[in-house]
């Protein structure tokens, strides 16, 4: 294979200059997320310990296998969206092995609100649910949930993509054989009954998991029975006599263990039935990732030396390399896993278009993982390009995504644009997953170019009536405009809100999608079937 | 020559026999026990015969058994090894009567060694020198104040029917003879109604020299020089060399005379060992002799160059000495340190388990092994615990004791307790280089060779940790997947890190690591200790670099137990996880082998009631009584063993049937 050359000289003022101002935005990022980690804060967690429950993210530690990676999953989910502060929505998902098996683990933190779901809340629990679908990957519930959040009901309950869904998706899920494993290591009251009660199979803890259509305060009101929590809903009610629950824990650790045996016991089998390569270690440094993208998208730079400090040995065989240039695409492997590369190098220009559309082709003939990495400010516009057919050609594109059943990842590496994102694999095109680098950002157009269109609507209407606007006043009307642009399109405001699923340290990327591919391995790769390419 | 033999002996003995053999072109018979089934001698022979159950009595010591197997495979001679039936003249006899040659002396010559006393009367028949004193029935006073002037001073007096040291006084000097004499008299007429005493030389540092002999049948005999074997516990040898230190050549010529003139007066034919005991100032004396080939034969050969199996085997045949006396050169130095299964540090309890760990060091000119065993193999109780013999030579005693060091230190065994670190120590020691060498070596410098653990705690703990992780990493990954980031047990976080925690349980101590993995390697955490690592493991071998100081060090770990071997010692640790499970709480108490052993009793029958805490079976194992005792009140209802019987760690005892809660 070729290997890429770098040729950034990390001594230039601009490449330090780069490297600080990315540095700085991936310190922020780590702070916040170690905001986040603290889940409901001191109080609440010592609340939460002093009952010999374990904290969420100890119980995750505790059930994974020694060691294994854990993928978190929108770290930044309901982040600064409600007035209340819910770090992490009150829910922490990701992907880790347990016994082997990549398995989705969805954790309540009780010490955020209880536990409660939040409309975010339940956004997050069922993209979990859609990643687990789509990579089949076994889910492990570890419920400790007061349920949902009763003043936000509206936003909670009654849609299609509200609570209910959960319980849809474990029954489908487990049609499809993908187990459902219920860990019942707090409350689980009324709606989150169903989520043990849907369960494969399901473990409670003793003094702690309850399981109940509805608690004592509730049974007292409608009927007058007064009867303890244990008593109503506890271990010892599941496992001996109602047979809601089928293992019996001890304790949180207890508990995780006999979860990791109910893994052992799935018989899973995972067969990637990809030409695997022994990785290597990319040849440059992914630090020198933030010294060559740093955080002004304005600053252009070659994508390539993006790919050589993801891929494997830095080693990348292009493909159509000088044709439609201003899209880079190639065959690589990351992490031993082969993967075809579509990274944009420029706008989109109808060559470049054909030409995506050209090697997702291949790469869906060819069984192969695809990986977009987006900085896309759009396609072409213009009559020359309009003439030329950018319509059709970035259709063309757009069918190619949309069809192709290869696993997909996509990273937002800087700007993400208007139909760019579409053609580039946005979150619409149901990516496996869509991570976003903390320097990027997400809108239809730029706020600059948005901004001005506005404007231009406006003088428009105040030219007919014979009004005047002063550059002044234009620039006062732009501004907000600009600055909620900003403001939206930031990858703390789309992560908050699941529009992807995490905002990623570029220096980790590599391991990230690594780890993103092995999840979608899971499933066997499907022959892909094309919708009509427009000529 | 022969061209069948069969060895009626086990182990290494019987391994080295069969070596020679083989190389002579003579085919082997071997003889074997139940418990010796998969053994490394049985293994080695051209063919073998099982002779009976595990315990000696039953089967290496069945003459009768060994002469039929003799007989049925046409072996034409026997060599008996050590121990066992070597120097059994009921044996040797046995084997002449069926026309089988006893590769050994006659039985004449065995019967005429065997009693000690007697032994002496011949040898000072024959001039070889026993230590000086009187031993006659004339107790009066002047006479033994002749006696004691003849025999020089020091000197002990010793009671004739004593023991335990009452009614002895060692005697510095003429002036204190009287006093001494009375004192000693009457302790021992207090002691043992009898005040008679006799009268010897007191060697202050003896040592412990002997003479390898061998004679044929034409009563030719020549002395293969010397080994000595001062470095004792408990009369057991532990190192020993050739030749002895300081020894001048014309006391050796002179050693070497005597022990032949004392094999000649029995008419010995083939190896044999002349023991004596050799004063600082050059004197000896002879104690006794041994008609066998010793086990410390291997230090010898080294020096002289000579197969000393090879000798027995031709002289047995009938044929000459291979050399005359002045043919036998001498060349450098031996030393041999026997490995044992025991446990230094509790008083050198013999150990049994498995062999789940072995690696020798390398062998070739310098260093010899001679072992029995393979991995995995088993130390019984029923046999002799040595695991080996280490040999190594060199131009001269301190590049071999050089040479000694760094083997032991490439002797690992993990799964039974070795002496290997005392043998380190104390071949390393400053009095033992000094050749500050007499039987009460150890005793004398016991505080030197219990020296405190080199490597330190934490850095033990810090490299098992690697170990532990490395091992596990190596071992998690999938086939149809090898590569998944998944499977680098790395503990990585997004966006965040994550120091897992890991708790290594070292004498019974609990430590609680924290363990970051970065890109390079690891910042192990123990209590307010931080330690930079980079590691790798390759097989057994771990080589880790720790807060810059780099270590290469072989390590076996057997499921959560780990043995770490560094320059001659062990550290051993375990990885502690937490069991929970109230469901699967099925047997309460301890009523299985907590180790391998034997059933001494069985106090109990099927049908009886018991209660808590009593005993109902105790258990012998490394030499220890252990009571099985009931965990609760209950009912017998089966027992498994009987007493006599042999029981493997965890094995099952005992049933009981425990009372319901309600009854209790």
């Amino acid at each position: 294979m070729t290997q890429l050359q770098s040729k950034v000289n990390p001594r230039a003022d601009e490449f330090r200059a780069n490297h600080d101002a990315m540095a700085a935005t991936v310190g922020d990022l780590r702070d916040k997320v170690a905001q986040i980690e603290q889940g409901g804060g001191p109080k609440y967690q010592e609340r939460h310990l002093s009952r010999g429950k374990l904290l969420p993210r100890e119980r995750i530690n505790a059930l994974v296998d020694e060691g294994s990676p854990f993928l978190e999953l929108s770290q930044m989910a309901a982040y600064k969206v409600y007035e209340d502060v819910v770090p992490a929505a009150g829910i922490i998902t990701g992907i880790g092995r347990v016994s082997g098996v990549e398995c989705m683990i969805i954790a309540n933190d009780a010490t955020v609100k209880g536990g409660s779901y939040y409309p975010i809340t339940v956004k997050k629990h069922l993209r979990a649910q859609e990643i687990a679908e789509q990579n089949h990957l076994p889910c492990i519930y570890l419920v400790d949930s007061g349920g949902a959040n009763l003043p936000r009901q509206d936003d909670v309950f009654p849609d299609r993509d509200h609570f209910g869904r959960i319980f849809f998706n474990q029954a489908r899920m487990s049609a499809k054989g993908i187990p459902q494993i219920a860990v019942v290591m707090g409350l689980c009251t009324a709606g989150g009954a169903y989520v043990p009660a849907m369960a494969d199979e399901s473990i409670i803890v003793r003094n702690q998991g309850t399981i109940f259509l509805a608690g004592p305060p509730l049974v007292k009101a409608a009927t007058g029975e007064v009867v303890s929590a244990e008593d109503l809903g506890g271990a010892d009610v599941h496992c001996k006599v109602s047979g809601v629950a089928d293992h019996y824990a001890e304790n949180d650790q207890h508990a995780l263990q006999i979860a990791r045996s109910c893994v052992r016991n799935l018989n899973h089998r995972k067969d990637t039935g990809l030409a695997l390569r022994k990785p290597t270690a990319p040849l440059y440094s992914a630090d020198e990732l933030y010294g060559i993208v740093g955080t002004d998208l304005r600053k252009p730079y070659d994508v390539r030396e993006v790919i050589a400090r993801i891929v494997d040995g830095s080693e990348f065989d292009e493909f159509k390399k000088y044709y439609g240039t201003t899209l880079v695409t190639g065959f690589a492997h990351i992490h031993g896993y082969p993967v075809g590369i579509v990274a944009n190098n420029g706008i989109l220009f109808g060559d470049s278009a054909q030409k995506g559309a050209h090697f997702i082709e291949l790469c869906c003939q060819r069984k192969i993982p695809l990986l977009f990495l987006q900085n896309i400010t759009g396609f072409m516009v213009g009559q020359k390009a309009e003439s030329d057919g950018i319509a059709k050609h970035g259709a063309k594109m757009v069918t190619a995504v949309a069809c192709a059943n290869v696993p997909k990842l996509t990273v937002l590496i800087g700007g993400s644009f208007g139909a760019g994102n579409y053609g580039m694999c946005g979150r619409a095109y149901s990516p496996n997953f869509l991570w976003m680098w903390p320097n990027a950002r997400i809108s239809v157009m730029g706020g600059e170019q948005a901004a001005g269109v506005l404007a231009t609507v406006k003088r428009d209407g105040m030219e007919r009536t014979g009004e005047t606007w002063s550059a002044e006043d234009e620039k006062a009307f732009k501004q907000p405009i600009i600055d909620t642009y900003e403001h939206q399109g930031h990858p703390y405001y789309a992560s908050a809100r699941l529009w992807d699923d995490g905002v990623i340290d570029p220096a980790q990327t590599r391991d990230v999608i690594g780890m993103g591919l092995s999840a979608a391995l899971n499933t066997p790769i499907e022959e892909t079937r094309f919708g009509v390419f427009r000529m | 020559m022969f061209n069948k033999i069969l060895i009626a002996n086990r182990g290494e003995i019987a391994c080295r026999v069969i070596q020679t053999a083989h190389r002579l072109g003579i085919r082997c018979v071997a003889v074997y026990s139940e418990a010796d089934r998969h053994a490394r001698h049985v293994a080695m022979a051209d063919e073998a015969f099982l002779i009976g159950p595990a315990a000696s009595s039953e089967s290496y010591l069945r003459a009768d058994k060994i002469i039929e197997v003799a007989k049925t495979s046409g072996a034409q001679a026997i060599h008996p090894g050590y121990g066992f039936l070597s120097e059994n003249t009921d044996f040797a006899k046995a084997c002449e009567a069926n026309d089988i040659v006893f590769i050994g002396p006659p039985a004449s010559a065995i019967a005429a060694m065997g009693s000690k006393s007697a032994a002496k009367a011949i040898m000072q028949d024959a001039g070889v020198p026993l230590v000086p004193g009187y031993h006659g029935a004339d107790q009066s006073h002047d006479l033994l104040r002749v006696e004691a002037e003849k025999c020089g001073f020091p000197l002990l007096l010793k009671a004739v029917a004593g023991g335990g040291g009452k009614g002895m006084r060692v005697v510095e000097s003429m002036s204190e003879f009287d006093e001494a004499l009375a004192a000693a008299q009457r302790e021992s007429k207090n002691a043992f109604g009898n005040p008679d005493m006799l009268i010897e030389k007191y060697l202050t540092q003896p040592r412990h020299v002997e003479i390898q002999v061998f004679c044929d049948n034409t009563g030719d005999g020549v002395y293969l020089a010397e080994r000595d074997c001062s470095v004792q516990r408990r009369h057991q040898k532990v190192i020993e060399e050739a030749p002895a230190p300081g020894l001048s050549d014309e006391t050796r010529k002179a050693m070497g005379v005597a022990a032949v003139r004392a094999a000649q007066a029995i008419d010995y034919v083939g190896a044999g060992t002349v023991e004596f005991l050799y004063d600082v100032d050059g004197s000896f004396y002879f104690m006794e002799m041994n008609t066998r080939l010793q086990v410390e034969h291997p230090v010898t050969e080294m020096i002289t160059g000579q197969d000393l199996v090879e000798w027995q085997l031709r002289i047995a045949n009938g044929e000459p000495l291979p050399l005359q006396q002045d043919q036998i050169r001498l060349r450098g130095h031996a030393l041999e340190a026997r490995i044992y299964a025991e446990d230094p540090d509790h008083d050198f309890l013999p150990a049994t388990g498995t062999l789940r760990y072995l690696r020798t060091p390398e062998e070739n000119a310098h260093v010899r092994v001679d072992t029995g065993v393979v991995e995995g193999d088993e130390v019984s109780i029923h046999y002799d615990p040595m695991i080996a013999k280490l040999v190594v030579w060199d131009d001269n005693r301190e590049r071999a004791i050089n040479r000694m060091v760094q083997a032991l230190e490439e002797y690992r065994i993990g799964g039974v307790k070795t002496n290997i670190r005392f043998l380190h120590a104390l071949a390393d020691s400053a009095p033992f280089r000094n050749e500050e060498l007499d039987t009460g070596f150890i005793g004398k410098h016991e505080a030197l060779l219990f020296p405190p653990a080199r490597l330190d705690e934490n850095l033990g703990l810090v490299l098992s940790a690697c170990f532990f992780l490395l091992r596990s990493k190596a071992e998690q990954t999938l086939p149809s997947d090898p590569y998944s980031p998944f499977a680098r047990q790395n503990s990585w976080r997004l966006n965040s890190e994550y120091a897992r925690p890991m708790t290594l349980l070292s004498d019974d101590v609990q430590y609680p690591l924290s363990i970051l993995e970065r890109d390079e390697g690891y910042d192990i955490r123990i209590g307010d200790s931080c330690y930079d690592v980079r590691a790798t493991l390759q097989d057994d071998q771990l080589q880790a670099t720790v807060n810059g100081h780099r270590f290469s060090i072989c390590g076996d770990l057997h499921q959560d137990q780990l043995v770490l071997f560094h320059a001659g010692e062990t550290f051993h640790c375990a990885q502690h996880r937490e069991q929970y499970g109230l469901e699967d709480q099925t047997s309460e108490g301890g009523l299985q082998a907590p180790m391998n052993g034997s059933v001494v009793a069985v106090l109990v029958k099927a049908g009886d009631a018991v209660k808590a805490g009593q005993t109902l079976v105790i258990m012998e194992a490394m030499k220890m009584e252990h009571a099985i005792k009931a965990p609760a009140n209950g009912t017998v209802s089966e027992i498994f063993f009987a007493e006599g019987d042999l029981v493997s760690e965890g094995a099952e005892l005992i049933a009981i049937e425990l009372d319901s809660e309600e009854a209790a």
